[in-house]
């Protein structure tokens, strides 16, 4: 994908009312592959935290029965974060207000991760 | 009986708009045909959505399911529509002491009592409740048709679990403690095997790092996580602080749902784990 494709792929992400801010991980690693954030948003931390819950809940929902994740969302008092695993072992994660438009972000996450592929 | 069905139904077919189908959907249900009244009772609703009786009726129909979920949110919306309903009042307090808080069954028996002073039903009610008699209880405010001795032995058993009442008790409800331990309820996986434990120790995980990446990343305390996965969905939460619950539905039940379901879910593990000392 190109610079250009992904920088449009987390556009969708961050137009979102409440969004803070939208990255691209490696999920494997947790490495940041790209990122829109805004300021005060450590994006190191986000993608390595995202990463390691991403690997631990996959492996509770597989021995659920429930299959690979789609989407997830970790809410919190203070905020929320949510996560679109795409095909290519890059998960589109948001970091967002707590009264954001989860149905919307999720959405966008979704349309986000096919564009990355 | 059979003819009282039959005549009802074709006067229903006659003036489909008219509220017969109250009647014949109550005898239908009485009569175990509940397939039936379910159609009966949902028909009457979509034309009656504003009708509280139409949804005592189809919370009643739902109860003889044991869609309790259900059938709570069905009376709950009676109750908005006409406080005072009285068959309302009384189908929550039979929710209310199924999943073992007493405190909001008797609450709602005395407030049905308010609504009806005489009703020899509702006094018995009261009586059983206190004495721990569902069955009983049931079958004096005329909720649920009169179990089989058999089921009438398992209710009594359920009881003592932890999600008694609840739907998915034993296959989609799971409570552990901290340490990935399971404390009640369980978990079946698609092919109806028994994956409570291996969930519960990949579970206690999550949550130790769902509660390191909300502190991390200043989301303050977590308050829930939910998971959409390929085959179904799964939310998890923290009714008390050494506790976690799992809520495990397939992909037909909605996101926004099963929150509700967790939540209804966490309040009986919270009254479980304080009655456990």
């Amino acid at each position: 994908m190109t610079g250009g494709g992904v920088a449009r792929a987390l556009d969708l992400v961050t137009r979102v009312r409440g969004v803070r801010g939208a990255m691209l991980v490696s999920a494997a690693d947790g490495i940041v592959v790209a990122d829109q954030l805004m300021e005060g948003i450590k994006g190191a931390a986000v993608a390595a935290l995202a990463a390691s819950l991403a690997s631990r809940l996959g492996r509770a929902m597989t021995a659920a029965g429930v299959g690979e994740s789609v989407f997830w969302h970790l809410q919190g008092s203070a905020g929320a974060l949510l996560v679109v695993p795409a095909a290519s072992a890059i998960l589109v994660v948001a970091v967002a207000e707590p009264e954001v438009n989860v149905g919307l972000v999720r959405l966008e996450l979704l349309r986000a991760a096919e564009a990355v592929g | 009986m059979a003819d009282e069905v039959k005549v009802l139904s074709a006067q229903l077919a006659q003036d489909p708009a008219s509220l017969l189908f109250l009647r014949l959907g109550e005898l239908l249900r009485q009569r175990g045909q509940l397939d039936a009244a379910h159609r009966v009772a949902l028909n009457g609703l979509e034309r009656h959505p504003h009708l509280a009786d139409a949804h005592d009726l189809y919370a009643r129909v739902l109860a003889d399911k044991r869609d309790y979920e259900r059938a709570f949110d069905e009376w709950d919306m009676a109750l908005r529509i006409a406080p005072a309903h009285l068959g309302a009042l009384k189908g929550l307090a039979f929710l209310y002491f199924k999943v073992g808080d007493v405190a909001q069954a008797v609450a709602h028996l005395e407030a049905a009592q308010r609504a009806a002073p005489d009703d020899p039903g509702i006094i018995q009610a009261v009586a059983m409740v206190r004495g721990g008699r569902v069955s009983a209880a049931a079958s004096g405010l005329g909720i649920e048709r009169v179990p089989e001795p058999a089921a009438r032995g398992a209710d009594q058993l359920s009881e003592e679990h932890v999600f008694a009442g609840l739907e998915g008790a034993q296959e989609g409800l799971l409570l552990l403690d901290a340490s990935g331990r399971v404390l009640g309820g369980a978990l079946r996986d698609p092919g109806g095997h028994d994956v409570s434990e291996p969930v519960a120790a990949y579970l206690a995980g999550v949550s130790q790092e769902a509660a390191r990446t909300a502190k991390l990343l200043g989301l303050g305390t977590w308050t829930g996580l939910s998971a959409e996965g390929r085959q179904g969905h799964v939310h998890l939460a923290q009714p008390t602080a050494e506790a976690l619950l799992l809520v495990v539905r397939d992909r037909s039940v909605p996101m926004g749902r099963l929150a509700i379901i967790a939540h209804r879910a966490a309040q009986a593990a919270r009254r479980w784990l304080e009655r456990q000392g």
